[in-house]
C-alpha cells in the first residue's frame, strides 16, 4: 500500500436501483488523515456512496479504493482498513456491552485475551464502562452511539465512515460525537462523514464535498465553498416585525437582489457585491423610509446558505 | 494497541479455519443470547410441552387412535410439529439482524461470510435437540414409549432434525426477504395451518376425504408418519402414495425444501450487495 496516497478515491461511480439514479458519476478524493465532509440532503446518495466504499454495496460502473485496495477486488483487504458507523446502530440489543465488543472483536480474528483488553480500553474510552454488563436494549441512544462507533474502532482502522453518525442525537450526544471523532482526526485516522447538518460539516471537516442527485456539485474548504458563491451577505435588523416587508423592499431596491425575510428573527437578509457602498447606502434608505433598524451587519455567509445557493443553481441549470 | 497483522487467507484450508472459526463464534453469539435470556429459552421448551399435555390430558380420552393409544400417537406429531414452529426463531433472529443494520456489520467485517448460515444453524439445530429432549422426557412422563430399538429411535430423531433443518432454510430465505422481525405474524398465519392440517393430532381417515387427502401430502405428517413407524407408535395406514411410503416422504419433502431454500437464501445474501 502506498503510505502517503489518498486514503479514499472515488472514480465515476454509478449506481441505480430501478429508475432512480442513486449516484450519477460520484468522484472523491480523501488524503490520508483528513476530515471530510459529505453534505447533502436526503436521498442526495451519500449512504450509497458509503455502502460501496465499504464494499457493501456493489456499483453499475466505476471503481474506487481504499488505502489503495480495490473496494470490489480485494474487499477483505479493505474490510480490515475501515470502521463503519452506519445510520442506525448496529449493535446486538440481546449482549451487553461488553459481549458485543468482543464478538466482533473475535469476529476480526483476534485472540480471545486480545480481544477482552480491547473491548475494556475502548469502553473505558467511550465512558461505558459502568454500563458494560447491561444489556444493550437498557442503553440510551447516545450510548448505543459510542457503542456503534467503539466497535468500528477495534482494529483501530485507519479510515473511519460515518454516515450521519448525530441523527437522532440530542445535543448532548451530538456534542459527544463530535469530541470523539475530533479526537480520532487528531490521533492521524481518516474520517469520512455524511451528514445534513451544515453545521456538523462547518465543525468537524477540513474538507467538504456537497453531493445532490448524485454528483459531487461543489468541494472546498468550508471557507472556499462561502467565498465560492462570492458575494457578502447584508443583514438587517428592524425593530419592528411590522416593517419587515418595507424593509425587505428597500433592502432589494438598494442591493438589486431579493432578500430573504425571517420573521421571527425580525431580520432580512441579502447578497451584496460592493460591501461598503451598499452599507452606506442601505443605512441612508432605511433612515429614508422611517425604518427603525436595531442592526445592520455585514457577514460571510453561512454554509446553510451556500447550500442552498448551489442545489438551487443545479436544479435551473 | 499493537497493529494487527492482517491475514487474509489465501488457501482453502485458510479459508476453511476462517469459516470454522467464525461460525463456531456466531454460534457462541446464540449461546450468550441463551445465557443472558434464561427465562425465553425456558418458555420457547415448555410451550410445546405445553401443548403435548394438553392435547395428551384433554383430548387423550375422547380421541379415538388407531391401536388405542392416543399418547403414543400423540407425541411424535408434536415433537414434529416443534420442528415445523421453530422456523419463527430462526425468521425473528434472521430478520432483526437485517433489520437493525447487523447483518450489515458483519458483511462489512473480513470474517467468512459462510459464517452468518453456519452458526444461526448450529445454533437452532442445537435447541431443536433441547427441544426435543424436553419433549421426550414430558413424553416418557405421560407413558409414550418406543418400541423399535435404538437405531430406528435415532433415525426418527435424524428425520425430526432434518425437517428443522428444511425449516431452517426457509426461515433464512424468508429473513431476508420479509426484512422486519413485525412480519413474524404473517409467518405464523401459514405455519399454523400448516402445523394443524395434519396428522400430528387426529388421523387423516377421520377426516372427510379431500381433507384427509391433502393432509397425508403435508410434508409435517410425512415426518410424523415415518417417526410413527420407526418409533413402533400407532399409525394410521393411509391410501396416498406419501401414506404408504412415510419414511421415503419424509426424506424427499425437506431435501426439496433445501434444495430450493438454500440456493434462493444464498442468492439472497448475496444479493444484499446490490
Ligand atoms: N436499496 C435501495 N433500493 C431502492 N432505492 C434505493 C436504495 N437505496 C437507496 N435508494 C435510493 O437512492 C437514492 C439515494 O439514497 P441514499 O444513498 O440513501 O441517500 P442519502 O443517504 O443521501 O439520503 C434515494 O432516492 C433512495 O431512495
Ligand atoms: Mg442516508
Amino acid at each position: 500500500m502506498n503510505r502517503t496516497g489518498p486514503a479514499v478515491v472515488a472514480e465515476d461511480l454509478r449506481k441505480r436501483y430501478g429508475d432512480t439514479v442513486a449516484l450519477d458519476g460520484f468522484d472523491l478524493t480523501v488524503p490520508a488523515g483528513t476530515v471530510h465532509g459529505l453534505l447533502g440532503p436526503n436521498g442526495a446518495g451519500k449512504t450509497t456512496a458509503v455502502r460501496i466504499l465499504t464494499t457493501l454495496t456493489r456499483p453499475d460502473s466505476g471503481t474506487a479504493r481504499i488505502a489503495g485496495y480495490d473496494v470490489r477486488r480485494q474487499a477483505m483487504e479493505v474490510r480490515y482498513r475501515i470502521g463503519l458507523v452506519g445510520q442506525h446502530a448496529a449493535v446486538d440489543e440481546i449482549l451487553t456491552g461488553r459481549q458485543n465488543l468482543v464478538l466482533f472483536g473475535r469476529l476480526q480474528h483476534l485472540g480471545a485475551a486480545t480481544a477482552e483488553r480491547r473491548a475494556e480500553e475502548l469502553l473505558a474510552t467511550f465512558r461505558l464502562t459502568e454500563a458494560a454488563g447491561r444489556p444493550v436494549k437498557e442503553y440510551s441512544g447516545g450510548m448505543r452511539r459510542r457503542l456503534d462507533l467503539a466497535a468500528s474502532l477495534i482494529l483501530a482502522p485507519p479510515v473511519l465512515f460515518l454516515d450521519e453518525p448525530t441523527t437522532g442525537l440530542d445535543p448532548r450526544g451530538r456534542n459527544e460525537m463530535w469530541d470523539a471523532v475530533r479526537e480520532l482526526a487528531d490521533a492521524g485516522t481518516t474520517v469520512l462523514l455524511t451528514t445534513q447538518y451544515l453545521d456538523e460539516a462547518d465543525q468537524l471537516a477540513e474538507h467538504i464535498s456537497v453531493l445532490d442527485g448524485g454528483r459531487v456539485i461543489a468541494d472546498g474548504t468550508p471557507d472556499e465553498l462561502k467565498r465560492r458563491i462570492g458575494a457578502d451577505r447584508l443583514d438587517v435588523v428592524v425593530h419592528d416585525t411590522a416593517d419587515l416587508p418595507a424593509a425587505a423592499e428597500v433592502v432589494r431596491a438598494v442591493a438589486g437582489a431579493d432578500a430573504e425575510t425571517e420573521p421571527d428573527r425580525r431580520r432580512v437578509s441579502v447578497p451584496v457585491r460592493d460591501r461598503m457602498a451598499a452599507l452606506t447606502e442601505l443605512v441612508r434608505a432605511l433612515d429614508d423610509a422611517g425604518i427603525a433598524a436595531e442592526d445592520v451587519a455585514l457577514r460571510r455567509p453561512t454554509l446553510d446558505e451556500v447550500f442552498l445557493h448551489l442545489t438551487k443553481k443545479e436544479v435551473h441549470s | 494497541m499493537s497493529t494487527p497483522t492482517f491475514v487474509v487467507p489465501g488457501t482453502p484450508r485458510e479459508r476453511l479455519r476462517w469459516a470454522v472459526a467464525d461460525g463456531w463464534m456466531m454460534t457462541r453469539r446464540d449461546l450468550m443470547h441463551w445465557a443472558n435470556q434464561p427465562g425465553l429459552v425456558v418458555a420457547g421448551l415448555l410451550f410445546p410441552v405445553m401443548v403435548m399435555l394438553m392435547f395428551g390430558y384433554l383430548f387423550g380420552g375422547a380421541m379415538s387412535a388407531p391401536g388405542g393409544n392416543y399418547r403414543e400417537f400423540l407425541v411424535p406429531g408434536v415433537l414434529a410439529l416443534s420442528m415445523v414452529f421453530g422456523i419463527e426463531a430462526t425468521f425473528t433472529a434472521i430478520s432483526t439482524d437485517v433489520a437493525r443494520g447487523v447483518t450489515d456489520r458483519f458483511r462489512s467485517l473480513p470474517m467468512a461470510s459462510s459464517a452468518v448460515v453456519v452458526g444461526r444453524s448450529a445454533a437452532d439445530l442445537l435447541n431443536a435437540v433441547l427441544t426435543l429432549a424436553a419433549l421426550v422426557a414430558a413424553g416418557l412422563a405421560i407413558g409414550w414409549r418406543w418400541h423399535g430399538g435404538l437405531a430406528a429411535a435415532f433415525a426418527a430423531f435424524g428425520l425430526l432434525l432434518l425437517l428443522r433443518l428444511a425449516m431452517l432454510w426457509m426461515g433464512i430465505y424468508l429473513g431476508l426477504v420479509l426484512r422486519s422481525a413485525e412480519s413474524v405474524m404473517a409467518l405464523q398465519i401459514l405455519v399454523w395451518p400448516l402445523g394443524f392440517l395434519s396428522n400430528a393430532f387426529v388421523p387423516p381417515g377421520t377426516m372427510p376425504g379431500w381433507l384427509g387427502t391433502a393432509v397425508e401430502w403435508n410434508p409435517l405428517s410425512a415426518t410424523v408418519a415415518a417417526t410413527r413407524e420407526l418409533f413402533g407408535n400407532p399409525a394410521w395406514a393411509g391410501e396416498s402414495w406419501p401414506a404408504q411410503y412415510p419414511l421415503l416422504t419424509a426424506l424427499l419433502w425437506p431435501a426439496l425444501f433445501i434444495a430450493v431454500f438454500a440456493p434462493l437464501s444464498i442468492r439472497r445474501y448475496r444479493r444484499l450487495s446490490r
